[in-house]
């Protein structure tokens, strides 16, 4: 009994400090992505190439002004971020980072916890985390935050959707909900080979989830000044913004698992495999951004309704189809 | 009708026709992934500099001879040519002796770096050097006397 929870505290504080430091390090990536992009250098001066940049982030974060405004719904205003940054956390209970290994004559399974519904818990907990968006904007008391929170949720309603949908294509070729089963049964061949369509459908709505650039309708810095967080200062707009990035992980983590076969691959041991696919989707993110301009407000609607679920839909279908033709 | 200028880039006439978004997409995306793996034309300032033109006019210079005494006569030619009068001149003379300035202070602040003063030497003892970034705290330390004169170079500005 007391070997399991020894085992179970190191892990989680491995998964946990491992993450926030992924979490940090994808900001510092970003910002030298960007800047490479633009032919400039991004950050240099913290550290060798700026290295020490997002360490150097977080103690400015910490020692800032807290701000809360008059009209602020108070115990709202606080909570907000804490609903953003819990349900991004709790999201990297379900990751796979690899196969089972043994360490001193113990078998160590290298994710949390292999729940049989995993990724209906993903879908579920990553949708609570946008209340934390939808309901600091709301509470902060200022025009650019309603109108922020409102897209956030109204953008969420609508991709969610389509992407539990490319989720259901691939769990109907998996024949199981739990992350660790999907990942071993792309043992063979990779899902992105036999769901090409729902792969794309599973990264457009994701970036829409992100609320990344093509569709950062509720950060959009031109119309709204900030967004949903334009309130927020200090500690708790660290927060929001530790949220955002650890979304980004979890969601590179989760086309890594469901897509692009998780831990699998030669040669390499299996966590490495996981992580060098996981930052090449982080690359794929950042590099996203910086080619292509924000889609206007009603089509990133008409995107997601009359595109994009059709198109979930007819995945199914052909899904469906396949598997009765083929009888697998 | 406007006559058609090859020069004028006609947007309306450039946009894919409907239906062909995806091809443009990959074009953005291998623009930027090209950029990706250029080098930056950033220059890191305080410690890589862009090299300036040779007749580049920064801070002044008063020039010494082999001796190591300075070159100006304190003619005051360059006093009186200057555009904004920013050349104070106090000369000194001894019986027998060259003439030599007293005090020579040029206020930087009001220098416009013309030249005119480089032009104007008869004995080719002031020019201006290629430093350009001086700083400092306070207004009175732009009124350079003759010792910031003599080495303008040790205010080139390192980060330090």
């Amino acid at each position: 009994m007391i070997e399991f929870w020894t085992i179970l505290i190191i892990k989680t504080l491995v998964v946990f400090a491992v993450s926030m430091l992924i979490v940090a390090y994808s900001t510092w990536i970003e910002r030298k992505v960007l800047g490479h992009v633009q032919l400039r250098y991004g950050p240099m001066r913290v550290g060798f190439h700026g290295l020490l940049q997002p360490i150097a982030d977080g103690i400015k974060g910490f020692f800032k002004e807290e701000l809360i405004p008059d009209n602020a719904d108070k115990p709202v205003f606080l909570l907000a971020p804490i609903i953003s940054i819990g349900a991004a956390l709790s999201l990297l209970v379900v990751i796979p980072f690899g196969d089972s290994i043994t360490i001193m004559g113990h078998k160590i399974n290298l994710y949390l916890t292999d729940l049989d519904i995993g990724i209906l818990f993903v879908l579920g907990i990553s949708t609570i985390g946008s209340y934390g968006g939808m309901l600091g904007g709301w509470s902060s008391g200022n025009k650019y935050g309603v109108i922020g929170g409102l897209r956030a949720s109204a953008q969420m309603i609508s991709y969610e959707l389509s992407m539990a949908l490319a989720v259901i294509s691939v769990v109907m070729v998996s024949g199981t909900l739990s992350l660790v089963g999907i990942v071993n049964n792309q043992a063979g061949l990779w899902n992105i080979i036999k769901q090409p369509l729902a792969f794309f459908i599973f990264i457009i709505c994701g970036l829409a989830e992100l609320n990344r650039t093509p569709f950062d309708m509720p950060e959009a810095e031109a119309e709204l000044a900030c967004g949903y967080n334009v309130e927020y200062s200090s500690m708790k707009f660290a927060l929001f913004f530790m949220a955002e990035y650890c979304h980004m992980f979890v969601f590179s983590a989760m086309v890594t698992t469901l897509f692009l076969g998780g831990w699998h691959g030669p040669l390499l041991p299996g966590p490495v495999w996981f992580f060098i696919k996981t930052f090449a989707v982080i690359f794929f993110c950042v590099w996203e951004r910086s080619t292509f301009p924000r889609y206007r407000y009603d089509q990133v609607m008409e995107l997601g309704w009359k595109v994009l679920l059709p198109a979930g839909l007819l995945n199914i279908l052909l899904t469906g189809l396949w598997l009765l033709v083929f009888n697998i | 009708m406007m006559e058609k200028k090859d020069y004028v880039l006609n947007v309306s006439e450039r946009r894919p026709e409907k239906g062909k978004f995806l091809a443009p997409l990959f074009k953005g995306m291998s623009y930027t992934l090209k950029n990706f793996f250029t080098k930056p034309i950033t220059i890191q300032y305080p410690s890589e500099r862009r090299e300036v033109r040779p007749r580049w006019r920064g801070l002044h210079r008063l020039k010494v001879d082999e001796q190591g005494e300075l070159k100006c006569v304190a003619c005051g030619l360059c006093a009186k040519i200057c555009p904004p009068q920013a050349i104070t001149i106090v000369p000194y003379e001894e019986e027998g002796e060259t003439r030599y300035p007293k005090e020579f202070v040029i206020d930087e602040i009001r220098c416009i770096f013309c030249g005119f003063c480089q032009e104007a030497c008869p004995k080719d003892a002031i020019e201006l050097t290629k430093v350009y970034d001086y700083v400092d705290y306070h207004r009175e330390d732009f009124q350079f006397d003759i010792e910031k004169l003599k080495t303008p170079e040790r205010f080139i500005f390192t980060g330090k």
